[in-house]
């Protein structure tokens, strides 16, 4: 009988820790184990005794981690980083996506793929996650600015809501800006006048 | 940016002496040689040697026996590389734990840094804790393959003690060493600036030497290229070699240490306070509470031959990797090694001709390489 492998994923993002913790459990993985704090890990690594672990690159204890799989007794089995040097494209991937894997000796590599495969496609949809939240955000921050402008325009000179968009519309293309960063200035602007 | 420039992207870790790279970069030394020069900021050495590995910086900060280790296959993602110019002599001290150096100044430590006389107060501190059967005391450094590393281990060392058994040693990110004093998981550790000032201002820790004095003007970062790269690149990383050394030069003058310092501090490179960035610059040191001491010398960035990385600086760094079990000794190592350290490259970028190479090394214990 094969046993499942046990995972550990280590990273300080609790909300890219559990996606990839959640994609690991739909693939099958049941020995999957998060740990956010660097605090005590060497004693959790012990516990846990995991064959395979994932941290993301942003930690800046890797260069620890790294060490205490070269010499640290605690850690029962050696581990190194998973390089396959037969697919130079999928580490160059997960350096890309911005992972890292660590394995015990001896697995075989048909085992870890699939998990490293995982964790990278996991790190990039994170990351695409993130940019949209990002650009939703700033595009919810460009409105608010707008609708202020037109407001502005709106009470000084007694203009409709769209006849202030047209009159914000106009200047941006006379000047060739964008819309927004009209509705910037006249904000700033007016913050200045009424001050 | 300009499209005529040739782009160089180089990872650094915001230390400070990451001035030179910094400094080419933000001062036009760099679009001067016609190249862009992209500067990216890392969180560990292993994303340094990852990144350049897989091609994403040209080149990079790297420790001195970074370049030596992927060379010889003792990490992973190994590639051969070159470190084909310093980016900056000394800048390390160890600093212990306030507590430790009670002990150490009780026992006649030098309140100077000297660092025959701090290790023999070290000595006597580990042999009475051994009378009392205390916990081995902890120490720090950033990296296995570090000068760091190895001149902790050589003062350690030169004591008459054994690193390996009569201390315990830990890597540990450079920028949380000082709380790790201050919170007794460390007693000691060695560190490059800022991050011993940081300890000393915060009352947590007490500098007991420093790498100028266990080996005077030794090299501590280098520019680290992939081999694979330099081949492909030769002008570019020529002209990055004179954009570097100008760097340098201006690094060097006393006028421009508080622009430095400034420029060190700033957010995107080591968010720090600028003072804690001036002693070191200025060698202005404060190691301990109440003691300060000028090192002229501290941390420097003489540009010119001095910056010419020499076979005998990595043959010493092997040696020490040999001496502690992280690499065998061979004739085809040693002669990888000395073409590690090649200055032929740097030299010649510069024009340099009839400069002496290979002085031999001295160590504090008189001993030479």
């Amino acid at each position: 009988m094969i046993f499942g492998l046990s995972i550990l994923v280590i990273d300080d993002n609790k909300i890219r820790a559990s996606i990839i913790e959640q994609g690991l459990r739909d693939a099958g993985h049941d020995r999957v184990m998060l740990v956010h704090q660097m605090g005590g890990l060497l004693r959790q690594i012990a516990d846990i005794n995991p064959d395979v672990i994932v941290i993301d690159l942003e930690n800046p204890n890797r260069d620890q981690l790294e060490h205490m799989f070269q010499v640290s007794r605690a850690v029962r089995r050696p581990i190194a980083m998973f390089v396959d040097k037969s697919d130079s494209h999928s580490i160059e991937a997960a350096v890309d996506a911005g992972v890292s894997a660590y394995v015990v000796d001896g697995l075989k590599r048909e085992r870890v793929k699939p998990i490293l495969d995982m964790a990278i496609s996991r790190f990039r949809a994170f990351s695409k996650l993130t940019e949209e939240l990002e650009e939703a955000r700033s595009e919810l921050a460009d409105r608010k600015t707008i609708d202020r402008a037109k407001g502005i325009l709106m009470k000084s000179k007694g203009l409709s809501e769209q006849e202030a968009y047209d009159l914000l519309r106009r200047s941006a293309m006379n000047q060739s800006r964008k819309i927004i960063d009209v509705a910037r200035s006249l904000v700033i602007a007016s913050g200045l006048l009424e001050d | 940016m300009d499209k005529s420039l040739t782009p160089v992207i180089a990872g650094f870790i915001p230390l400070l002496d990451s001035a030179v790279l910094v400094a080419a970069a933000e001062m036009g030394f760099a679009e001067q040689e016609g190249i862009a020069l992209k500067l990216v900021r890392e969180t560990s050495w292993a994303n340094i040697r990852d990144r350049i590995a897989v091609g994403h910086f040209d080149v990079a900060h790297m420790l001195a026996p970074m370049p030596i280790a992927a060379s010889l296959n003792l990490t992973s993602l190994a590639v051969p590389m070159l470190a084909p110019m310093l980016l900056g002599l000394g800048g390390n001290a160890i600093t212990v734990s306030t507590s430790l150096w009670a002990d150490m100044a009780a026992g006649g430590a030098d309140t100077e840094g000297d660092p025959a006389s701090t290790g023999r107060a070290l000595a006597a501190v580990i042999e009475s804790r051994r009378s009392e059967a205390a916990p081995r005391l902890h120490f720090g450094v950033v990296h296995p393959f570090s000068g760091h590393a190895y001149e902790l281990r050589y003062w350690i060392a030169a004591a008459g003690l054994d690193p390996d058994r009569d201390v315990e040693i830990t890597v540990l990110a450079p920028q949380i060493m000082a709380d790790a004093l201050a919170t007794g998981q460390l007693d000691g550790y060695c560190v490059g600036e800022p991050w011993n000032t940081a300890a000393v201002a915060a009352g947590t820790g007490r500098i007991a030497t420093y790498k100028q004095a266990i080996w005077p003007d030794s090299p501590e970062k280098v520019l680290g290229v992939t081999r694979k790269w330099a081949e492909a690149n030769p002008r570019t990383l020529a002209a990055l070699l004179r954009a570097l050394s100008r760097a340098a030069d201006w690094c060097a003058s006393a006028q421009n240490v508080e622009q430095l310092a400034g420029l060190l501090a700033r957010t995107d490179m080591l968010g720090c306070p600028v003072e804690i960035c001036l002693p070191a610059l200025e060698g202005s040191m404060r190691l301990g509470r109440n003691t300060m001491k000028q090192v002229p010398d501290f941390l420097t960035f003489p540009g010119g031959a001095k910056m010419a990385p020499m076979p005998v600086h990595g043959k010493w760094f092997h040696e020490q990797m040999v001496r502690w079990g992280q690499a065998e000794r061979s004739e085809d190592a040693s002669a990888e090694v000395a073409r590690i350290f090649s200055p032929d490259i740097y030299l010649s970028a510069l024009g340099l001709e009839n400069v002496p190479r290979d002085a031999p090394i001295r160590m504090f214990d008189g001993r030479e390489f």
